[in-house]
């Protein structure tokens, strides 16, 4: 049987008994939630967590949350927060060592993480999770902290009804509608202020939990309103990477003037690398106490926009913000091909937004690409 | 058996507010551990015992503004082998080098009722203006967990972990949406040294620029932005002229933009 054949539809009564069903099944449900003034993912216990009614209005260096004249469930697109933030966590520890009576005790870090259900995600972000489990998990050595967490998680994804200004996932072919890698997809359908929701099944963990919920069948009706719904979705994009071998321009162009003109804007401060979420560097911080008995090493987010980023002896290697940006931008564009096999960016636009002064990595590439 | 050798340390104070020195007294939890691990020497703000001689570690807060205080300084090196400067005013000059950028003898006219009486340089410089300095540990007032880190690396004769990135970087870590991006809030966060963990944006409000300069900060690039978000330059030249004014980056910025 076809996984993706199957569809359903659900009330917003259904998403409730879903939510209520992932964690019967003992899962950790997290999702989006409304917190200081914008749209975060956090634990969230039934769908008055959800930013009903609430949507989002982006634009580089630009985010306000406003009112939507409806009740949708879904109708914003992706904000500060990726879930990247639960599957690889800013703050890891990695061990801790404790001398006693002149003995050293070295204690792996053991604790379970949750078994997450993820409720929203959208199409760019399972492309996300994609590239992530190709860095921790593919190769011959696995992350194990990553692979903890990643192995049981419950994705509910949801298929955009909306593009936000600073999205281009259409032009890189990674949505908006959610193709693969989810237990569940939701397309929210508005009819006179009512929201149903079609479901689509992409796993047998989510097949079973489907079948315990209060759904009736899809009508042809029902699927042709969520085509048409992705297909709008698609012709509003915000934003749109250039078309062509980008690989290849930028690898052509390491010298192009326009590096040192996003350097004069960049702040070196990191913040895309942060929000991104493929975006994958580390650095280990050793910490010891007072008394010298307890020491523990500890993993935490790093980015090749910080100097220590690249400190080997005698300095630092990307001393200048040219350099950094260039090895971000060269590196999620171009050779991520060469290391992992796909492009880095999914064209979630969060780089843009969150760029503190609205740096636009689409911008950058057609400035490079039109010879300015 | 000989006992091991406990490090004598010493806190001196300068032109300042205390406040670094209190966030010492302030690591409640920790402050046994502290007197366990290292001999109190010399510490005026805790303690009237003082024991002289040498001493292993100086903690230096305050700045240099007077002609004694600049005497002063050099003999704490003399009898210091490690000396760690602890805050904005002894990094950077503090609030008080407000005054390199103006007369000091209006100023002082203006506060004191016999100015007569005081005697003062024209400037107010950090203590590495005067002194070789093996480490300069920032914030106004400086973070109580990140001196005890200083002090546990310096018993561990390992390198402390005090980044220097941006206070953004902080924001990220603990998934506090950003204030200037989402709320227009304007914010010095991208070209200031992290440290607080990012105490001022966890609470809604921009970042003041307390620890100063971050590693490679464009504050002219930011400027432009908070221009955008509707400041004057009189008001981007004030954000600029607070607890680390004389800190090269920040004092050109202010110059910038006029007084």
């Amino acid at each position: 049987m076809e996984a993706g054949r199957e569809q359903s539809v659900l009330t917003v009564a259904g998403v409730e008994a879903l939510f209520a069903a992932l964690r019967d099944r003992g899962y950790r449900v997290v999702g989006p939630t409304v917190r200081d003034q914008a749209i975060v993912y956090d634990d969230i216990a039934a769908v008055d967590d959800l930013p009903r009614g609430w949507t989002d209005e982006q634009d580089g260096g630009h985010y306000r949350l406003n009112r939507r004249d409806d009740d949708a469930l879904f109708g914003y697109v992706v904000g500060p927060h990726s879930w990247k933030k639960f599957l690889h966590p800013p703050r890891q520890r990695l061990w801790s060592a404790k001398r006693e009576d002149g003995e050293t005790r070295v204690t792996a870090d053991v604790t379970e993480p949750p078994r997450f259900a993820f409720i929203g995600v959208r199409a760019c972000e399972l492309n996300a999770i994609a590239i992530q489990d190709r860095v921790f998990l593919g190769g011959p050595f696995a992350d194990p902290h990553y692979q903890a967490r990643r192995e049981d998680a419950f994705f509910v994804a949801v298929n955009c009804g909306q593009a936000g200004g600073t999205c281009f996932c259409a032009s890189m072919k990674t949505g908006p509608k959610a193709e693969a890698g989810f237990d569940l997809a939701l397309t929210e359908m508005l009819e006179g202020g009512e929201s149903r929701f079609l479901v689509e099944v992409g796993s047998d963990e989510g097949r079973d939990v489907l079948a315990a919920l209060p759904r009736e069948p899809a009508t042809a009706a029902d699927e042709a309103t969520a085509i048409g719904i992705v297909a709008r979705t698609t012709a509003s994009m915000g934003r749109a990477m250039p078309e062509g071998d980008i690989r290849e321009l930028l690898l052509e162009n390491l010298e192009h003037p326009r590096w040192d003109d996003v350097a004069e804007r960049c702040l070196t401060c990191g913040n895309c690398t942060m929000v991104c979420p493929t975006c994958f560097c580390t650095s280990v911080e050793d910490t010891s106490d007072l008394t010298g008995t307890e020491t523990s090493r500890e993993r935490r987010w790093d980015s090749c926009f910080t100097m220590d980023f690249s400190y080997i002896h005698g300095g630092s290697v990307r001393s200048s913000a040219k350099a950094r940006y260039r090895q971000w931008m060269t590196h999620k564009l171009a050779t991520w091909f060469d290391q992992f096999g796909t492009s880095g960016c999914v064209g979630c636009g969060r780089c843009v937004t969150w760029c503190p002064v609205g740096i636009d990595i689409t911008e950058e590439v057609r400035a490079i690409q039109g010879g300015d | 058996m000989a006992e091991a050798h406990k490090p004598r340390l010493a806190v001196w104070k300068f032109a300042s507010c205390d406040g670094c020195q209190l966030s010492l007294l302030d690591c409640e939890d920790e402050l046994l551990a502290v007197a366990d691990a290292i001999d109190i020497a010399y510490f005026m703000e805790a303690t009237r015992g003082h024991i002289s001689g040498r001493y292993d570690l100086s903690l230096v807060e305050g700045s240099i503004t007077t002609a004694h205080a600049a005497e002063r300084i050099r003999e704490v090196r003399r009898i210091s082998d490690v000396v760690i400067t602890i805050g904005a005013c002894a990094t950077a000059g503090g609030i008080q080098a407000l005054r390199n950028f103006a007369d000091v003898k209006e100023y002082a006219s203006i506060v004191y009722a016999r100015p007569d009486y005081i005697s003062t340089l024209a400037t107010s410089t950090a203590i590495a203006d005067h002194i070789r300095v093996e480490f300069e540990l920032r914030g106004c007032p400086i973070n109580k967990r990140q001196l005890v880190e200083v002090v546990s690396a310096y018993l561990a004769k390992r390198k402390p972990v005090t980044p220097a990135h941006s206070v953004c970087v902080e924001c990220k870590l603990r998934g506090t949406v950003c204030v200037m991006v989402a709320h227009g809030t304007p914010c010095l966060g991208p070209v200031t040294h992290a440290g607080c963990g990012a105490l001022c944006p966890a609470y809604d409000r921009g970042c003041y620029g307390c620890f100063g300069p971050m590693e490679t900060p464009n504050a002219p690039a930011l400027s432009d932005w908070l221009s955008r978000l509707g400041m004057d330059d009189r008001s981007i030249s004030r954000v600029y002229s607070t607890f680390n004014t004389d800190a090269e980056p920040f004092r050109e910025e202010k110059e910038r933009h006029g007084r």
